[in-house]
């Protein structure tokens, strides 16, 4: 009893915050602006399909350099002395001290065609090279603004492995490498899934980055619910329509992800 | 804007102490008028008012002095979120200050309260120009506050042709040095003014002509923006952009390497920002007479010398520097005034047309349906898939 009544507050909150707009949601995208019942929002979504595939291409493609480029970073954290593993963590969490339109407005400065790398180029006499308004630059931008959401779930999972399960199979003759493969890593899966998560939903719905590094030609779905709601487009109706589907899409990945991980929890992983 | 404006403003403070406004400073040493207990509320863009930095005059602290009605003060950014905050009804105020097709817009929906205009007397001063235009066609919602035109920043030592149509934003000689406008409205509008087209119309083969056209410019581009254009105009990045009159002027007084140019053959947009009184206002007396109060001459001139748009009304101009009265990118010659046109709102038929064509020429193609629930059946496929596996798997372990 006592422990339902401490999470009361939380719970109001969701109710009010979350459940509550979700609903509205959901309400809005199956209702026209007079508020008659309609599947014309839904219908137009199917319109956008290619903001949508850009979408999930350019957010999958960052999460796997995050997860490529924040793994190692995670492990050799976790591997490092205490001490400096506060270091290095305050290294990782140093950037969000600022924010992160900043960071996003700073990265323009220096891809741009008469920017800082192109400025340097040209002085060691070598050719220009076109960065900014182009899918790399967007995908460099997320992989900037998100990575420390990848290296934190798995270095809080990392450095928690229990030492004697990685000494037990030391001990019954494993290698390094045979040690990481089949203790360490997937023992790390959850971190994995949570750092894919928390990577790849802000990636796919993001709205600013695109923006600003892509030249506005590289329209994402996050720029599309935009401009349903703040843009010249306004139509909060078709917005809410196309919230719910990259809703769907977000919770059928968020599904799959799932299953991995409670497939390793159940030493299917072990079996494989 | 506030710094070029640094100078121009400290200017201002002399010339209105000295000559404009004596009523004004005279009156500092008499009493301030007694509050009333009234307050308005006000809605308006960002940086659209004099508020007292730079030494120019604080509009709202000068009208509570004079009427002893307190002025409550906030501010937006775009139409859409003034339009969506009205309609939620999450907040009342007592005056507004959106643009023209908005203005239309809030009409059709019977959003806006009727003015009074005995209680308006200095809607004298507004030129015949600026009256009944066609957001407003019999001028009984709003009173003009700025006005100003669409035309093309370019830079001298790159851009050789001569600009004077918007032709040269499709010109390849300027491939991936050429900025457009990152909205519907003001990108399909500078296509239909190239194809001879109205901005309003409601054809829907006119605007799939203005997206083809468009199309054909996507590769041509830098960059589809809006107030970074200050930014890559300034640094060389890009060299031509269509912009806002009044609120790029400060790129050209800061390079002289930027001109600007308004296509006089094609015509261009005419946008006005005007005062209105949305309905569920709860002071309306209190709102006429601020919107009167924003309509004096010497009160309009101190103004739109801190914000740097132009004004509706000659008396007003009239007591503005030379320097900016005989700017034509402040106030253009009449014959393109006479060639340009404004926005109105468009039918919700036509604003979903426009809707679908501009992300179709962000994205370089159509999207269709089939397209998209075969990806999310694919992923739910997977999903099912993976679940199913595992139950067999677990199954037969057993």
């Amino acid at each position: 009893m006592k422990s339902k009544a401490a999470s009361a507050p939380y719970l109001v909150w969701m109710v009010l915050f979350i459940v509550v707009p979700v609903l509205l949601v959901a309400y809005f995208a199956f209702t026209d602006s007079s508020g008659a019942f309609t599947l014309e929002n839904i219908a137009r979504v199917g319109q956008y399909s290619n903001v949508f595939l850009r979408s999930i291409w350019l957010g999958a493609l960052s999460t796997v350099i995050c997860l490529v480029l924040g793994y190692p970073v995670a492990y050799l954290i976790s591997k490092s002395s205490l001490k400096r593993q506060s270091v290095l963590l305050m290294l990782i969490m140093l950037p969000m001290w600022m924010n992160f339109l900043l960071r996003t407005y700073a990265w323009m400065t220096l891809l741009e065609d008469s920017g800082l790398i192109n400025s340097f180029l040209s002085l060691l006499g070598l050719p220009p090279f076109h960065m900014i308004n182009t899918q790399g630059a967007v995908v460099l931008g997320m992989v900037y603004d998100y990575i420390p959401f990848m290296v934190l779930p798995l270095y809080t999972v990392l450095s928690k492995i229990d030492r004697a399960v990685v000494e037990a199979a030391q001990d019954l003759g494993a290698n390094g490498r045979r040690v990481f493969l089949r203790v360490t890593f997937p023992l790390s899966m959850p971190g994995m899934i949570s750092g894919v998560t928390m990577v790849f939903v802000p990636s796919v719905s993001t709205f600013i980055i695109s923006k600003m590094l892509g030249g506005g030609a590289n329209l994402m779905i996050g720029d599309l619910i935009e401009m349903q709601f703040l843009g010249s487009a306004y139509n909060p109706n078709l917005g809410s329509a196309i919230s719910l589907v990259l809703m769907v899409l977000i919770l059928i990945c968020m599904g799959i992800m799932n299953e991995f991980d409670s497939g390793e929890n159940e030493g299917g992983g072990m079996m494989i | 804007m506030r710094k070029a404006w640094k100078a121009a403003a400290l200017a201002a403070l002399v010339f209105l102490s000295s000559a404009a406004v004596p009523a004004a400073h005279a009156e500092d040493g008499e009493e301030s008028a007694p509050l009333t207990g009234e307050t308005i509320y006000v809605y308006n863009w960002g940086e659209y008012m004099a508020d007292g930095r730079d030494g120019s005059l604080d509009i709202n602290t000068e009208f509570t002095r004079r009427t002893g009605i307190q002025v409550e003060y906030s501010t937006f950014d775009t139409n859409e979120s003034l339009y969506a905050k009205l309609v939620s009804g999450g907040a009342s105020y007592d005056v507004i200050i959106p643009s023209d097709y908005m203005i239309s817009k809030m009409i059709h929906e019977d959003m806006l309260e009727k003015l009074d205009f005995s209680n308006i007397p200095n809607f004298q001063y507004i030129d015949e120009a600026y009256r009944n235009l066609s957001y407003d066609p019999t001028n009984e919602y709003s009173v003009p506050y700025t006005w100003g035109l669409v035309g093309i920043f370019y830079n001298k030592q790159y851009v050789t042709d001569p600009v004077d149509s918007w032709d040269i934003l499709w010109n390849e000689k300027y491939a991936g040095k050429i900025l457009m406008f990152d909205n519907p409205r003001d990108a399909f509008g500078i296509a239909q003014k190239r194809l001879g087209f109205s901005f309003n119309s409601t054809d829907e083969d006119e605007w799939i002509q203005a997206a083809v056209l468009l199309k054909e410019q996507e590769p041509l581009l830098q960059a589809y923006v809006m107030d970074q254009i200050f930014n890559k105009m300034e640094s060389g990045e890009a060299w031509l952009a269509p912009y806002y009159a009044g609120d790029a002027a400060i790129l050209v007084e800061s390079n002289e390497n930027i001109g600007f140019a308004i296509p006089t053959e094609q015509g261009t947009n005419f946008f006005v920002d005007a005062m209105c009184i949305p309905k569920g206002c709860r002071n309306k007396s209190g709102a006429e007479a601020y919107i009167n109060f924003l309509c004096e001459p010497e009160i309009a001139a101190a103004n739109m010398e801190y914000i740097g748009y132009s004004t509706p009304e000659t008396a007003a101009k009239e007591l503005l520097p030379e320097e900016i009265t005989s700017n034509p990118i402040y106030y253009p010659p009449e014959e393109i005034i006479e060639n340009s046109e404004v926005f109105v709102d468009l039918p919700e038929e036509t604003a979903l047309q426009l809707d679908a064509l501009w992300a179709e020429v962000k994205m370089g193609g159509p999207g269709d349906a089939v397209t998209l629930i075969v990806t999310l059946a694919a992923f739910l496929a997977l999903y099912l898939a993976i679940v199913v596996y595992k139950k067999v798997k677990r199954r037969r372990e057993q």
